[in-house]
């Protein structure tokens, strides 16, 4: 079985792995970091949205072997109960979730998207591709759509990652 | 999913070798689509070859003041950089209409391109599709359609190429540069680079066993009021029932490239002729001979339509 090693919240990893091992059963139940969920299993969900390399992507789609050396960030990365990342933290103010099973994801997603508005990558909601895109509603919507919430609580998670971007502004 | 063995390769050179050498093999660059199908056992390649060492990253200026993308441009990179932002913007509002930010971070120019139809029964294995199964016959054919095709449809097949990046290269004029097995390069002007279904749906491009896509290349800018209207049934992450990409000049002359109505961007010059005329006289020409099922009827206005919002909003500045 091929071998690699990936960095996964600040610590190096060891892995013999099958082929077709993807990043998210890597993380899940080689490393047993079960926090990245496995919603469809086909990318159309977000569940198991995680940052690799500053970027966030589907874990589902990706296999762990095109990760050689990689660094990624899972939810437990980005924190703890005892000491949540602000955006766990607006997402539990804001109640921006019920049964919490897409909510990881979720989380890993908008600590992106607050990181990609920044460095100025536009949006199908930005009215001007000349222009830096601004945290607006819109904007947060139509970046967050590839995070599904089955149970609703969009209008929460946009109130939540709303507030984090006032705060880093 | 199948087994399969697995290899990097270090240069284009080595990557079609490796294909050359090992019957069923693949290349893998994003995966989105290619893993999402073996996963279902759609695709079942013996080995694949992974591309993303190949260092096809960058956007470069050509000496004729167009641009060279490399095929492992990732979405959103080329989405973002600010020469396409500023002289492509058709492209990038296509880029931008497509997918998820997710899938725009792993998926490649060179894979945009390749990708599959999203006909469900193309994705379902208990159907009859020629296209997964050749000679198997076509279920959309008499199934739910409102997805399908209205234009350059066979009796074979029915299906769309879901790409909305596509729609935008061919109105650009792209061309598509790859490299052979046997080491040859050569360049491939987008409006043949895909291929109708015909009687042989399975066959998707002129791409020869094993030929890597290197680059894509754009003509110099040509200006113009660029704008790419997508019409789902979502306001975002869903595939286009009909796109217009259309680049329209102060003249009034211009293109117009649609998606989501052929199993290729589609693009009729003579119908850019009559622009002047107006929506109607240009989708007139753009859908002759269009053969739609009861299900997908609706795209023929749908298309004058949505080129007739795309003309207003042209001329309204």
């Amino acid at each position: 079985m091929p071998k690699l090693t990936l960095t996964v919240n600040g610590a190096s990893h060891e892995l013999a792995l099958d082929t077709r091992t993807t990043l998210l059963d890597a993380l899940r139940e080689h490393l047993h970091l079960t926090g990245t969920k496995k919603g469809c299993d086909h990318g159309q969900c977000g569940a198991c949205t995680v940052i690799v390399d500053g970027r966030r992507i589907n874990a589902c789609l990706t296999l762990a072997v095109m990760h050689e050396g990689a660094s990624v960030t899972t939810i437990e990365g980005l924190g703890r109960p005892e000491a949540p990342h602000p955006m766990q933290a607006a997402f539990v103010k804001h109640d921006g979730y019920q049964c919490g099973y897409c909510t990881p994801g979720q989380v890993c997603s908008a600590v992106a998207v607050l990181d990609e508005i920044k460095a100025g990558i536009p949006s199908h909601a930005s009215a001007d591709l000349a222009a830096s895109p601004q945290v607006t509603a819109a904007e947060l919507r139509e970046r967050m759509s590839g995070n599904i919430c089955r149970c609703g609580a969009y209008s929460n998670i946009v109130d939540a990652i709303t507030e984090v971007a006032g705060r880093q502004a | 999913m199948r087994p399969f063995t697995y290899e990097r390769a270090r240069s284009p050179a080595e990557a079609v070798a490796a294909a050359t050498r090992t019957p069923g093999a693949r290349f893998i660059a994003g995966g989105t689509n290619l893993l999402d199908l073996m996963k279902l056992e759609i695709e079942a390649p013996a080995h694949l070859i992974d591309v993303n060492g190949l260092a096809l990253d960058s956007i470069e200026t050509t000496p004729e003041g167009g641009l060279r993308i490399g095929a492992l441009v990732r979405n959103t990179d080329l989405a973002a950089d600010a020469r396409v932002r500023r002289d492509y913007v058709l492209l990038s509002r296509a880029l931008l209409a497509g997918a998820s930010g997710q899938l725009r971070n792993r998926a490649t120019t060179a894979g945009n391109l390749l990708q599959r139809t999203r006909c469900p029964y193309f994705y379902d294995t208990n159907m009859p599709c020629n296209k997964r199964q050749p000679g198997s016959g076509c279920a959309a054919i008499g199934g739910f359609s409102r997805q399908h095709a209205v234009l350059g449809t066979s009796e074979a097949c029915i299906a769309t190429h879901p790409s909305d990046m596509a729609v935008a290269m061919r109105a650009l004029d792209a061309v598509v540069e790859t490299v052979r097995a046997d080491g040859a390069a050569r360049s491939i002007p987008i409006a043949e680079f895909h291929r109708l279904p015909g009687d042989s749906p399975q066959m998707e491009t002129v791409l020869a066993p094993g030929e890597l896509i290197t680059a894509v290349t754009l003509p110099r800018p040509v200006g113009g009021r660029q704008i790419y209207r997508k019409v789902r049934d979502r306001a975002s992450y869903a595939f286009a029932l009909v796109s217009v990409g259309a680049i329209i000049q102060r003249d009034g002359s211009g293109r117009v490239a649609l998606g989501g109505v052929a199993h290729k961007p589609w693009r009729v010059e003579a119908a850019e002729a009559e622009l002047p005329r107006g929506a109607k006289a240009v989708a007139d020409r753009l859908l002759a001979g269009a053969r739609p099922t009861q299900e997908n009827a609706f795209k023929l206005p749908l298309v004058e339509r949505t080129l007739g919002a795309v003309l207003a909003e042209a001329r309204g500045g």
